[in-house]
């Protein structure tokens, strides 16, 4: 503390720092804090059991690999909207940024209502993909598309400001230097934007694992099949197994934390990289 | 905001704050219901604040609040202070019991087992009944598709589930294994679980999604009331479950807040011939002949059973079959 104080020139550090503390235990910890306290309250024995519950199991899955996989195509087509939306002036821009902020404002539910009519094999889009034999709502599919839906912003709005940062000129420069197309993304482009890019993708996943509102309605709710996790939760609430949603909650609310952890690694790295080269 | 106006605005701010604490002097209630009670509700608690003025000369108001019939019951567990609760099954206000919110023994203190009115599970299926629906046999035929919500979180999911579940037992040569299998062919045919009641009426209704709908009777009559008698249809079953949905003081709340008489008598009121008449009017079954005699639509005369004479009570029900690993899980594990 003492090393900090001598070397700041900003004053108020003991202040700001003291009350960032206090804010986070309050707001974040605190409720975390009673979770785990919840959770410490119930044997192991009951909490081992409704955490590897197939039921349970089942859900994990689904949640995960549904948020995972929303999470990378956000990365893919998150990246190419906040390209064009920077790099390219046309009319209609604004209108189309301004857009991009709407999964955000959207009450999730009348998102997954609105998915839901659209995708059920009786909604405009569902009837012409189920006679191509593809079913959307009510599957897992219906289910990563609701969570692609509200990740999109994350990818986009972290991206942008970096992008923006990124002069062209620096393009120009490695092109003249004699780089290629290819080595000029690989090796200029790609370093400098990968940590938002990063950042972006986790926050779009984060968000789409603890996603209920939409959901819920797109699912069809299937045990073992449509199931994710958060409702798995919500059911076992409602049958008053306090002890079964909180086993599920922590057991998502850790691998949520590893996961976030490792990305935060990776992206430390590759910051660290970016700066190197 | 300028300097000049902010006088006047702190001025009004202050009038209002009065005003609304005046306002919490006179006596509140709070009614925590389950899903479609909402309409019955409105009406009830307008007649019974006149009927109240009326007789003692005091005001009272009545706030109501919806939703899942578990959601609402963990909501009072949780602290929401309820003057009453109506819910949709007992089994919700025995662990209001439980938290030691309401007395043991609550569903003795009001006539008919704290049941003002009853209600039942039926069939709605799309106009002219195309894929011949008549009994809960044709429920589990290939081809058809059943919509219901899911019985873990939807009070009417579990009467459905058990009425089912009753008939089945009560076929020639019905055993519980056999019942097992019939009600696991017939959740074969169910493509989406909603969590609520409202839920599955709007995916069957506006979505569109289904031949069948399991709902409640009042639901029913409402969807075809709302919708149109050229677009559904309802269909009463051989037998169906008596779905008592019981009413009850929190006593820890009413104490505290010393609300007991004015909750005591509100609970009375769903009795009188007044509250008879409004339960029948918004389909639900009353009590009272002379209120039954009146109601706006003929409750079909379907055998009824109840809950404990099959199943020996809701704690027993919902062990064997909604606790975990019970039947329904076993379905889908299968």
């Amino acid at each position: 503390m003492r090393f900090e104080r001598r070397h700041s020139v900003l004053p108020g550090f003991g202040l700001t720092l003291g009350f960032s503390l206090f804010y986070l235990g309050l707001v974040v910890l605190l409720p975390l804090a009673a979770l785990a306290l919840k959770a410490a309250s119930f044997g192991w024995e009951a909490l081992w059991q409704a955490t590897t519950a197939p039921r349970a199991l089942a859900s994990y899955r689904l949640s995960f690999g549904a948020s995972l996989a929303a999470a990378l195509v956000n990365a893919v087509f998150g990246f190419v909207v906040a390209w064009v939306l920077v790099r390219y002036r046309f009319p209609g821009r604004r209108v189309v940024d301004a857009l991009v902020d709407l999964p955000f404002a959207l009450p999730t539910a009348v998102a997954g209502i609105a998915l839901t009519s659209l995708y059920a094999e009786t909604g405009w889009l569902g009837r012409p993909l189920a006679a191509l034999g593809l079913r959307v709502a009510f599957t897992p599919l219906g289910v990563g598309l609701a969570l692609t839906f509200i990740g999109l912003p994350f990818v986009v709005r972290t991206l942008q400001p970096v992008l923006e940062a990124l002069d062209p000129e620096v393009e120009e420069a490695a092109a003249s230097l004699g780089a290629g197309r290819a080595a000029t993304v690989l090796r200029v482009l790609l370093p400098a934007v990968a940590p938002a890019w990063l950042t972006g993708t986790a926050l779009a996943f984060a968000r789409a694992l603890g996603e209920y509102g939409s959901v819920v309605f797109i699912s069809g709710n299937m045990p073992m099949r449509t199931e994710i996790a958060p409702l798995v939760i919500m059911t076992k609430l409602e049958q008053y197994d306090y002890a079964g949603a909180t086993a599920i909650a922590v057991t998502l609310l850790a691998a949520s934390f590893v996961l976030l952890g490792a990305i935060n690694l990776l992206q430390a790295w590759s910051a660290r990289r970016g700066a190197v080269e | 905001m300028t300097r000049e106006n902010r006088i006047p605005v702190t001025v009004a701010l202050t009038v209002f704050l009065a005003l609304g604490g005046g306002a919490l002097s006179a006596q509140e209630l709070l009614n925590v219901s389950y899903d479609p009670t909402r309409e019955l509700y409105q009406e009830v608690n307008a007649a019974f604040t006149a009927q109240w003025k009326a007789r003692t000369g005091k005001a009272v108001t009545i706030q109501q609040s919806h939703g899942g019939s578990g959601k609402q019951a963990r909501a009072v567990i949780d602290g929401l202070e309820a003057d009453v609760v109506t819910l949709a099954l007992a089994y919700d206000v025995d662990a209001i019991e439980k938290a030691s919110l309401v007395a043991p023994g609550w569903q003795k203190r009001l006539p008919q087992n704290s049941c003002p009115y009853t209600s039942t599970l039926v069939f709605l299926v799309r106009k002219g009944n195309p894929k011949g629906i008549k009994d809960w046999g044709d429920l589990a035929r290939p081809g058809v598709s059943v919509v219901t919500p899911n019985p873990k979180t939807s009070g009417a999911a579990r009467w459905s589930y058990l009425a089912a579940w009753a008939w089945a037992l009560r076929q020639p040569g019905g055993s519980e294994a056999k019942a097992k299998d019939f009600v696991g062919r017939l959740f074969k045919n169910v493509p989406v679980l909603d969590t609520g009641a409202r839920g599955s009426t709007n995916t069957f209704v506006q979505r569109g999604i289904g031949d069948v709908l399991l709902a409640w009777e009042n639901e029913a009559f409402l969807a075809v009331k709302e919708l149109g008698t050229d677009k559904f249809e309802i269909v009463v079953p051989s037998l169906s479950i008596l779905a008592e949905p019981p009413v009850a003081v929190v006593d820890k709340v009413v104490d505290k807040k010393g609300t007991r008489a004015v909750a005591q008598a509100y609970l009375e009121f769903l009795y009188s011939p007044e509250g008879q008449a409004l339960a029948a009017k918004h389909y639900y079954r009353p009590r009272a002949k002379e209120a039954l005699a009146k109601a706006p639509v003929a409750f079909a005369a379907v055998k009824l059973l109840t809950i404990d004479e099959v199943f020996g009570g809701w704690a027993a029900a919902h062990q064997a079959h909604f606790a975990d690993g019970g039947t329904f899980d076993q379905i889908y594990s299968r």
